[in-house]
C-alpha cells in the first residue's frame, strides 16, 4: 500500500456543521471517499490509502484537476483505493462532493 | 422500481426505511477500521463493510444493518462482527419492533481468521438470545455476493428470510464446493445450476426463505413491513416440530440429485418452467406445494 497526502488552497469554506459523506465502495477497480468538514485554516487536505504504488504523479494530476471544478476549503477527502482508474476516482470525488453540499443521501 | 441487487449497502438502507429516517452507529467519520487489514497491508473500509444504525419502517423504530458486499464480498471481520453483536445486544435493551439484516457476506473474513469466526459464532448468540426476548429478527437477501457460510448460518436462524430470485443462500457456495469436491459435483459458472440451487426461488420452495420478491427494494420494503409482527418462538416444541419437518424433508428428497427433482417431487407442473416466472407468477404456480 501507498499513502499520498495533497493539500490544496484558495477555495471556499464550507458550513463547518454539514454532515460527513460516503460515497464508493472499497471493491476492486473501485475506491471509497470520504468527505467531512474540518478545521484546516483555509486548506482543502486529501489523503489517499491505495494498494496500487508508484501512481502519486497520476493522483496529483486527477486532484488538481478536481479543485479546479471544486474549489473546497476546510474540508477534509479521504480516500481508500483499490486500483481505481483516474476517469472513476475524478467521478468519485464529484459525486462525493455533490452528495456533501447537496445533503443528499 | 429500483433493483435490491444492483444497489450498494448504503442505497438500499436509505431507499428501503422511511424517508430520512436511518441514522447511523459508528458512521465512517469515526473510522473503526480493520486492526488486521492493515497489518496485511490491504486496503480497510471506513465502515469495515458493515452498516449499523436504527430507522423506522413503516412507521415503526426498527435496528438496521447492511453489509456491503463490494468490501471483501461482505465478509465478516473482527469490526464488522462486533458492530453486528453491539447492535443485536443493543436491541435487547431498546426492544425495537423488529431488528432488520440486510445481507450480503461470504462469510468469515478469513484474513482475520480467528477473529472473524469468534465474531460469528458471538453473532448467533445474539441473535437467539435477542428473539428469546420476544424481537424479531428479519433477513432479506438479495445482494450480489449472497448469503454464504457463517452468515448463512446466521440467516437461518432468525425469525424470517426475504429473498428475491437473484438472492442466494447457502452454507458453502458454489465455488468452495467445487474447490474441494471438483466440478464434476458442482460446477460453479453454469449459473443455472447455482441459482436454482441457492437461489431464492429454491430456497422459498424448501420453506427456507419465507417471501420471495421481485428485485426491487420496494417489494423487499413491503416484505419486511409484512414481517415486522412475526412473533419469536423458540419453545421447545417449535424447535423439535422444525428438526421433525428437516428430519422428513431429508426423507422425501435426500437421493435425488437436482433442484428440478425436488420440485418435481414436490408435484409442481413443468419445473423447468420455474426459472422463467417473474416472482408472482412463480408465487402462484407453486402456490400449496411448498415443502
Amino acid at each position: 500500500m501507498e499513502k499520498l497526502t495533497f493539500e490544496f488552497f484558495g477555495g471556499a469554506p464550507v458550513n463547518a456543521t454539514r454532515a460527513p459523506a460516503l460515497v464508493g465502495v472499497v471493491g476492486s477497480g473501485n475506491l471509497e471517499v470520504l468527505i467531512e468538514p474540518a478545521e484546516l485554516g483555509g486548506a482543502c487536505a486529501v489523503e489517499i490509502l491505495t494498494a496500487a504504488r508508484g501512481f502519486g504523479a497520476t493522483w496529483k494530476a486527477v486532484l488538481d484537476d478536481f479543485f479546479t471544478r471544486h474549489k473546497l476549503a476546510d474540508v477534509r477527502i479521504a480516500i481508500n483505493d483499490v486500483g481505481a482508474t483516474p476517469a472513476v476516482v475524478a467521478l468519485r470525488l464529484d459525486q462525493a462532493v455533490e452528495d456533501f453540499l447537496g445533503g443528499g443521501a | 422500481m429500483s433493483s435490491y441487487y444492483e444497489a450498494s449497502a448504503r442505497e438500499r438502507l436509505h431507499a428501503l426505511f422511511d424517508r430520512g429516517s436511518f441514522h447511523e452507529f459508528l458512521p465512517p467519520s469515526e473510522r473503526v477500521v480493520s486492526p488486521h487489514l492493515v497489518q496485511l497491508d490491504t486496503p480497510a473500509a471506513f465502515d469495515d463493510g458493515v452498516i449499523v444504525g436504527r430507522a423506522t419502517l413503516d412507521g415503526r423504530p426498527v435496528l438496521v444493518a447492511a453489509q456491503e458486499g463490494g468490501f471483501m464480498g461482505g465478509a465478516v471481520g473482527e469490526v464488522h462482527g462486533a458492530k453486528l453483536v453491539g447492535l443485536l445486544e443493543r436491541a435487547r435493551d431498546e426492544k425495537p419492533a423488529a431488528v432488520l439484516l440486510l445481507v450480503e457476506s461470504g462469510g468469515v473474513r478469513l484474513h482475520e481468521a480467528n477473529a472473524g469466526l469468534i465474531g460469528v459464532s458471538e453473532i448467533m448468540r445474539a441473535v437467539l438470545a435477542l428473539r428469546s426476548e420476544g424481537v424479531p429478527v428479519v433477513v432479506l437477501d438479495g445482494g450480489q455476493f449472497g448469503c454464504f457460510g457463517g452468515m448463512g448460518i446466521v440467516a437461518r436462524l432468525c425469525d424470517a428470510i426475504v429473498m428475491s430470485e437473484e438472492g442466494r443462500l447457502g452454507l458453502s457456495g458454489p465455488e468452495v464446493i467445487e474447490t474441494t469436491c471438483g466440478v464434476e459435483e458442482f460446477d460453479s459458472r453454469d449459473r443455472a445450476l447455482v441459482w436454482r440451487t441457492v437461489g431464492g426461488k429454491h430456497r422459498y420452495l424448501l420453506g427456507e426463505a419465507d417471501a420471495i420478491v421481485a428485485d426491487d427494494i420496494s417489494a423487499f420494503r413491503a416484505a419486511a413491513i409484512h414481517l415486522l409482527d412475526t412473533k419469536p418462538d423458540l419453545s421447545l416444541e417449535a424447535l423439535t416440530a422444525e428438526h421433525e419437518r428437516l428430519g422428513a424433508r431429508i426423507e422425501k428428497f435426500g437421493a435425488l440429485r437436482d433442484a428440478l427433482d425436488i420440485w418435481s417431487a414436490l408435484g409442481v407442473e413443468k419445473p423447468e418452467n420455474l426459472p422463467l416466472l417473474e416472482a408472482d407468477a412463480f408465487r402462484a404456480a407453486v402456490d400449496g406445494k411448498r415443502a
